[in-house]
């Protein structure tokens, strides 16, 4: 009796109400989320959300899924733990800028390689919204509203699509929380990609990046007809990239990370190497 | 000198091959009936350093090294001043050392043990193929009155699948070892001994610990090498590929403990190695465990801290971050293992406890156990296994972190519906919805506290021995020298009872009053500087009048220190 095939995204959603401010983007990758598991069409409990610190990573408690909300930065080293240890679920991370690329970063890269069937959604607006307003590693050097950096970072920011093609994520791809049905469709396309899938997603910050408004303008889809299949194709396009285009970056085909478990001996065979 | 032992030192630059003769005498003290302990003594080089195989031979299980080693063998002199304290020797001592590479240094001639030189190398040249490693085993088997034979005999089983020719060659520079040590001065002689028959084994505490996971129910490990815990690791890796689990090697200690989270979270009883930097990486993920009441298991090897400190000598000084270092009040078991075979019982029952309890239970093991060997009767099968409170069924209006009578609610794995749940380090409410609510804050840290203090933890939560007006309060490695102690004491008329910690966290004063009634003063006994032990004993119980024996790191403490101080209360 799987009556799952019904479910609509609403269904996907709790009735937590968000701390978000009004007209933040996470709305629409909330939205677009809970669209993307309704047209998985896989049970709610078979789905497992991860997420670490940030205005972002509260994303969890919004839906009606497994969840973890954990600490700061360690999101895909949850993610990859439950994917490792439950390989019948379905996992998904999720977190902003700072948490997957500055704390987090090590853990991103690893990821990459690492490639555990999984998909990692990063809601990218270039700053630090919970902590009200502070250059993250993708904020621009000469950005200066911030009180800790008045004169902007000076140092040049991380591009996401590039940092996870160089790391060997299997699946790339960008959207913008705009266009809702784009992301949904990306998300879907992601979890449905085996191996390490890395969903950037260009959330606007209306409260400390207000300038963001102008995104929507920016974004373009890819003047390429297909996604790149192969990582020197894909990091030429990157190379001469905007940082707008949307669309499907990379799709690879390394096999995914998953160790074998299977019973081959008795503790009582283990034990008999101790026996004196 | 205990009259049922003999100790000997192999010592020698890394490559001499002090720790295969070392290994190789205790598997042949096995075979010819004796029991036995061997620890190691490394410098940091990865090749080419200073080794050492410190061994006791005897005729009863010991867990404990003497006050002095009866016969040293020499292979070099490579570095000794770095190690030499580590090597007390006695007047009646022997040091056996190759002519060829000098007079005996003074660090060692200090001592004034009688020294005879024995040409290992060249003795070694005279035997195609031959070893100097292997002369001088079969010299120091031959001096303390271990039949030649039980040492070909391990000999033969290591070394025959790489075929004839290097057994000969090997077996020959035995001999010749054998029949050097004849001319060689008479050392302390092994009493003679019978095999009972009954099982024995050979085991480290770091496989000891690996063994007591598995046996716990552990299927997921998640860590990052580090000394001295890797080998906790490298034992687990094709165990649990055996038996239908997975080793992970992350990328950092901070992605070890939060894999392990995640496996747990997901349903399998999961647990990480380390030592105390690894530790520190993992305290913050620590508090999230116990926040989100994640059951897992962390196996801390401890080394000499702080920072880098002695990555390969023992110490026991993580007892304050195990205890103290997590941030909020955060509530979580800590256990320590009582010996090295003990490191089996001690890391299966954390197992059972942080699934019962679904919370972290850290296991204190440290260097002297964990990279240590020893002959012992087969251990006792136990039945503590993870049984986890799961929630099962279609659950409807399911509260992940409900009020119950026992602190402890049942857990919704991922894939029973109804069940989900969002698991969070930020505190919640009984649903698990985050809040900053007053009132779920002290119910929730009401429920998190007592599901610990209201467990019967039986009576595992000390080993207890003895009786007698002064107690010896200790914990992990130290516990041996203890044990050894007490009973040299007691010949010389001092009673002493022996309570060695295994429970650290959450104390147990009201069993701890029980074993201290009578006891009118008592001795601590731990491996810090800072006296961690004793100033946690202090916050936790009422003790009678106390005195400390404490010493850092990486000198072990040895039995006649603690009876000297007993001695001195007299």
């Amino acid at each position: 009796m799987n009556a799952t095939t019904q479910l609509t995204a609403a269904d996907f959603k709790s009735d937590v109400k968000p701390i978000w401010c009004p007209g933040c983007g996470d709305y629409a990758v909330l939205s677009a989320v809970t669209k993307a598991l309704a047209d998985l069409g896989k049970p709610r409990e078979d789905i497992a959300f991860v997420s670490g610190i940030g205005c972002s990573s509260r994303i969890p408690a919004y839906t009606n899924v497994y969840g973890f909300h954990g600490v700061h930065g360690r999101a895909l080293a949850i993610a990859a733990g439950v994917k490792l240890a439950r390989p019948d679920l379905t996992v998904l991370a999720a977190g902003g800028d700072g948490d997957g690329l500055s704390i987090g970063g090590n853990h991103f890269m690893h990821a990459c390689r690492r490639n555990v069937d999984m998909t990692y959604i990063v809601m990218d607006n270039q700053v630090y919204g919970m902590t009200k307003g502070q250059a993250s590693p993708t904020t621009a050097p000469d950005w200066c509203n911030s009180k800790l950096t008045p004169e902007g970072t000076g140092i040049s920011p991380v591009e996401p699509a590039r940092l996870a093609l160089a790391s060997g994520a299997n699946f790339i791809a960008r959207g913008f929380a705009g266009n809702l049905n784009d992301v949904a469709r990306l998300i879907v396309e992601g979890i449905n990609h085996p191996g390490f899938s890395f969903i950037h997603i260009l959330s606007p910050c209306v409260t400390y990046r207000p300038e963001q408004r102008e995104w929507k303008n920016a974004v373009h889809p890819s003047a390429d007809a297909s996604p790149a299949q192969l990582v020197a194709e894909a990091m030429h396009r990157l190379a001469a990239d905007d940082g707008y285009t949307t669309g499907v970056l990379f799709a690879g085909n390394r096999p995914p990370f998953m160790p074998e478990r299977k019973e081959k001996a008795t503790f009582a065979d283990i034990e008999k190497k101790f026996v004196s | 000198m205990a009259a049922y032992s003999v100790s000997v030192a192999l010592t020698g630059s890394g490559g001499a091959g002090a720790m295969t003769a070392g290994q190789i005498l205790l598997d042949a003290a096995s075979k010819a009936g004796y029991y036995g302990l061997m620890t190691r003594s490394m410098g940091p080089q990865i090749r080419g350093g200073e080794a050492a195989a410190l061994l006791r031979i005897s005729t009863k299980p010991i867990s404990s090294l003497d006050d002095y080693y009866d016969v040293l063998v020499a292979f070099d002199w490579g570095n000794i001043s770095r190690f030499a304290a580590e090597l007390p020797l006695s007047k009646s001592s022997i040091v056996i050392c190759d002519p060829e590479q000098g007079e005996v240094p003074e660090p060692i001639a200090q001592y004034g043990a009688q020294a005879a030189a024995l040409p290992m190398k060249e003795i070694a040249g005279s035997v195609p193929g031959g070893r100097a490693n292997m002369v001088g085993l079969g010299a120091a088997a031959t001096l303390i009155g271990l039949p030649i034979e039980a040492v070909i005999q391990v000999l033969t089983a290591q070394l025959g699948r790489k075929g004839e020719e290097v057994l000969a060659a090997s077996t020959a520079a035995l001999r010749a070892g054998a029949e050097a040590a004849k001319a060689l001065p008479a050392a302390a002689q092994l009493p003679a001994t019978k095999h009972d028959g009954a099982e024995r084994w050979n085991i480290s505490g770091n496989e000891a610990a690996g063994l007591g996971a598995l046996k716990g129910g552990i299927k997921f490990v998640a860590a990052y090498p580090i000394t001295p815990a890797t080998e906790v690791l490298e034992w687990l890796a094709p165990a649990l590929d055996k038996t239908g689990g997975a080793l992970v090697q992350a990328e950092d200690e901070l992605a070890s403990i939060n894999m392990v989270i995640g496996g747990s979270f997901a349903g399998l009883p999961s647990l990480t190695a380390t030592s105390g930097p690894g530790l520190a990486l993992m305290t913050e993920s620590l508090g999230l465990a116990v926040a989100s009441e994640t059951p897992l298991v962390l196996v801390d090897v401890m080394r000499g801290g702080p920072s880098t400190g002695i990555p390969t000598k023992s110490e026991q000084s993580d007892l304050n971050i195990a205890v103290y270092g997590l941030h909020g009040d955060a509530p979580h078991v800590v256990v320590a293992p009582t010996s090295i075979v003990d490191c089996l019982f001690t890391t299966q029952w954390a197992v059972y406890l942080a699934e019962a309890l679904q919370t972290p239970a850290l296991v204190l093991s440290d260097q002297a156990m964990g990279q240590s060997r020893n002959i012992v009767p087969k251990p006792a099968a136990v039945p503590y296994t993870a049984k986890r409170l799961v929630a099962e069924g279609t659950l409807e209006a399911y509260k992940r972190y409900a009020l119950t009578e026992s602190g402890v609610s049942p857990m919704a794995i991922p894939g029973t519906p109804g069940g989900q749940y969002v698991a969070d380090g930020l505190e919640h409410n009984e649903r698990g919805t985050p809040s900053s609510q007053a009132s779920d804050h002290q119910s929730q840290m009401d429920k998190r506290f007592d599901k610990l203090t209201n467990f019967d933890y039986g009576n595992h939560w000390a080993d207890i021995e003895g009786e007698g007006e002064i107690a010896i309060l200790t914990w992990g490695a130290i516990t041996g020298p203890v044990q050894e102690a007490i009973e040299r004491a007691a010949e010389q008329g001092i009673k002493a009872k022996l309570i060695s910690l295994r429970l650290i966290l959450p104390a147990s004063p009201e069993k701890m009053a029980e074993a201290l009634k009578g006891v009118k003063k008592v001795l601590i006994v731990e491996q810090t500087h800072g006296q961690q032990f004793a100033k946690f004993l202090r916050a936790h119980y009422d003790l009678p009048q106390m005195a400390v024996v404490n010493r850092p790191g990486p000198l072990p403490i040895r039995p006649a220190e603690i009876v000297n101080r007993l001695l001195a209360w007299k």
